[in-house]
């Protein structure tokens, strides 16, 4: 079972996040990018099935500019046997994605799509969906757990009030809850070896994908700042303010 | 867990300026050597912190042609000033001769790392980012076979997690030691090699760097102020920088000397509170702050530069302390030390020998010695007070040309604090919000983030002396010097160490009065990701 796993190049985690000056968008130059985090457990899951002898290839696919190489450098540091590059300079949407993801799949017949719930940019969560329907594949969406067994994938997902598990027939598509595992290292050895694993890059026109953008995007601008906090002196003036300042009661 | 080991011909420690100028000039002279670069920070330019005017001179002679292969040298330097500030006054001073810039580009030193990083990699250098090198390794005879990596994914009780990843053992035939101001390998090689024998006691600054978006109406590509005085009173050495660098983007940034006397001046209060004067809070006034860091420098110039080599490696940039005080620069001289090193490398393992012992006398035959010994003795006649050593630097400038007969020395900065009981309390302003901040705001736009699960970085030799000791005869005085409060002093009393808030600057392990705090490297990607700083 070949496994596909798509990872986005994001602006890093840790990385204040700044709309520019003029309004068209988040800041991204100069600024510290690496793997979407769900992506990363994404991989791991993927790369504990192939250690577990349930899969036979985990294929690492990202979509974005020449530096996305590093994206997927770092995949086949933590375990990916080879990589695909979508190479564009577009921006591109979640149905665009999920068509080029869903070219791939079938170009490369794999049999297991697994993708983090959504990326922390755009906070979108849609493409695993998208390219659930764009294959009529049955879906897993927010696995916390996820096993292979004859022929099914076996997903547990954390829904309101509990846990619901579910069996889907192969080929499947799985999108990743926080919970489902935490990612390894990507070790020192690890990095040299994967500097030599292949990477081949395509372009959208290679797999026959429209990307030109359905969506315009009018203006970005940062979340108004909040007030500092009041202290109150006893419930009744609490009482007032919320009545008579705040007016919620 | 075993470690596993990979042999190459060199390793670096560190992808600062040295670090990677010296990795280039080993793979210029040496194409086929195996060349390795670790860092720390989770990217290069991570940790990078710098003013900075950056003189171009070891860049010419490193790579000649950057400019057409595009290095971020964007902004040339155009007017230089100079302040005396008073608290509501500035007094225009003449600018002293090390501080002309004409030639020098205004930069952000972490872009120009980022860059010769590309360089580095163009030739062949391997660098691995988000690898600190945590332990030096030792041959059977002692010498030095270089370094492993630390252990990653142990937990706050020190023990495996599920994610342990163990270090790896690079053994090189040389290691490079490029870790900047006061490297924690470093340390550990002039203990064991006695490599501070012959010299002063380094002394060092903490520098502050605030990067802001401006009015564009504001802006002026290119110039330089710099100022004296307010808010320092004249016995504490130290100056603000104010740099206008390109895309409406201003650099302001301040140093205070660590060899300070009153435990409760704070270095970061003092910066905030010197962007209130009118001379600076014009520029900023409905501006946007993007940007905060801070980073120990190494002050102590040419009599404070330690024993360079040793069986099996070399110290080279700030770690060994190249910086030129006077003129306030010291990425050019890191570049040039890492050079003269990589040529006696070169030559160490052409001819197998284990110390690349031609490097002090590359040293000393250079422009960067006789750079560094000419102005040797400006840095320290600051010890008298403001005024006097403004007019031994114009005297030792403009008379004496640096060839003055003696050499002033130093004293460790650790040594230089007075008792709380002998020393004034300073009453600092409370931040605006908008001008001035408080320390967690500021560590928050400096991207930090480390691994919550890891064992305290931060270490303490001895407990009890927070409480027993800096408490109780300081007043605690590292809750004031550290930039990022790391240090708190809660109810017990107790000593609180935030070390997920650390920005590696190091001023704990150099300011501590009994030196029991000892700064080593957390995880790999931990601390700061500074953008274009």
């Amino acid at each position: 079972m070949k496994i596909l796993v798509a990872v986005k190049r994001v602006i890093d985690y840790n990385v204040r996040v700044r709309v520019r000056a003029d309004g068209s968008g988040v800041e991204t130059a100069n600024v510290k990018f690496s793997m979407n985090p769900f992506d990363e457990i994404a991989l791991e899951e993927a790369v504990r099935l192939k250690e577990s002898g349930a899969a036979t290839e985990v294929i690492a696919v990202s979509i974005g500019p020449v530096q996305a190489q590093e994206t997927l450098r770092s995949a086949l540091a933590m375990g990916a046997d080879r990589a695909i590059l979508i190479q564009t300079d577009e921006a591109v949407e979640p149905l665009a994605v999920a068509k080029l993801l869903a070219a791939v799949a079938r170009r490369e017949s794999v049999e297991l799509a697994i993708l983090g719930k959504q990326a922390i940019d755009d906070d979108a969560n849609q493409t695993g969906q998208m390219l659930a329907a764009l294959l009529d594949w049955p879906q897993g969406t927010f696995a916390s757990k996820l096993s292979i067994e004859n022929g099914h994938a076996i997903v547990t997902r954390e829904i309101d009030g509990g846990l619901e598990t579910i069996r889907l027939a192969l080929p499947a598509l799985i999108t990743t809850d926080l919970r489902l595992n935490t990612p390894r290292y990507a070790s020192l050895p690890n990095i040299m070896k994967a500097k030599k694993k292949p990477l081949e890059v395509l372009t959208q026109a290679e797999l026959g994908v429209d990307i030109t953008p359905r969506l315009v995007t009018l203006k970005v601008e940062e979340p108004p700042k909040r007030k500092a906090g009041v202290k109150v002196a006893d419930a009744a003036q609490l009482f007032d303010k919320l009545k008579h300042e705040a007016k919620v009661i | 867990m075993t470690r596993e080991q990979m042999e190459i011909d060199c390793v670096v420690v560190g992808a600062g300026p040295s670090g990677l100028a010296a990795a280039i000039r080993l793979k210029q002279l040496k194409p086929d050597l195996s060349v390795c670069v670790l860092e720390k920070g989770s990217e290069v330019g991570a940790h990078i912190l710098s003013g900075a005017v950056f003189e171009p001179r070891s860049l010419n002679e490193l790579i000649p042609d950057w400019q057409a292969k595009g290095a971020p040298l964007n902004t040339a330097a155009k007017d230089d000033h100079f302040y005396y500030l008073t608290r509501s006054k500035a007094y225009p001073l003449p600018t002293p001769p090390p501080m002309h810039n004409h030639g020098n580009y205004i930069i952000s030193l972490g872009n120009l790392c980022r860059w010769l990083a590309g360089q580095a990699e163009a030739l062949g250098v391997e660098i691995f980012t988000g690898f600190a090198a945590a332990e030096v390794l030792y041959g059977e005879d002692g010498h030095v076979k270089g370094v492993a990596t630390g252990d990653m994914g142990i937990g706050k009780d020190g023990k495996p997690t599920e994610t342990y990843t163990p270090g790896v053992e690079l053994l090189a035939r040389q290691t490079i030691i490029a870790e900047g101001c006061r490297g924690s390998l470093t340390r550990t090689l002039f203990e064991r090699f006695d490599l501070r024998a012959d010299c002063d006691p380094q002394t060092y600054g903490i520098g502050f760097k605030e990067l802001w978006e401006i009015d564009p109406a504001k802006h002026q590509p290119g110039k330089i102020l710099h100022t004296i005085g307010w808010p320092l009173t004249a016995d504490t050495y130290g100056g603000s920088f104010c740099y206008h660098l390109e895309n409406h983007q201003l650099i302001v940034g301040f140093v205070v000397g660590l060899d300070y006397a009153n435990p409760f001046l704070s270095p970061f209060e003092e910066f905030q509170r010197y962007k209130t004067h009118p001379l600076i809070r014009p520029l900023l006034e409905g501006a946007r702050r993007l940007s905060y860091g801070a980073r120990a420098i190494s002050a102590g110039g040419a009599q404070s530069v330690p024993k360079l080599t040793f069986p099996g490696g070399v110290l080279v940039g700030d770690t060994a302390g190249f910086l030129n005080v006077p003129k306030l620069k010291g990425s050019h001289t890191a570049m040039k030390s890492g050079m003269l090193a990589a040529e006696a490398v070169a030559e160490a393992l052409d001819s197998g020998a284990v110390e690349a012992a031609s490097y002090p006398a590359r040293l000393k035959q250079s422009w960067l010695w006789r750079e560094l010994y000419a102005v040797r003795n400006i840095k320290p006649s600051f010890k008298w007070g403001l005024w006097p050593a403004l007019a031994y630097a114009a005297l030792d400038s403009f008379v004496l040309r640096g060839r003055a007969p003696w050499t002033l020395h130093h004293t460790p900065d650790h040594t230089r604090l007075k008792p709380a009981a002998a020393s004034k309390p300073i009453a600092y302003p409370k931040p605006d919000g908008k001008l001035t901040f408080d320390r967690l705001s500021s560590v928050f736009v400096s991207n930090t983030n480390h691994e919550e699960n890891q064992p305290a970085h931060l270490k303490l030799k001895d407990a009890a002396v927070p409480i027993a000791i800096n408490l109780k005869l300081y007043d605690a005085p590292e809750q004031r010097y550290c930039p990022a409060g790391v240090y708190e002093i809660v109810e017990g009393p107790a000593l609180r160490i935030n070390a997920q808030n650390c920005i590696h600057c190091k001023t704990c392990d150099i300011k501590d009065p009994t030196q029991n705090i000892v700064w080593t490297v957390p995880e790999g990607g931990g601390g700061p990701n500074y953008p274009n700083m």
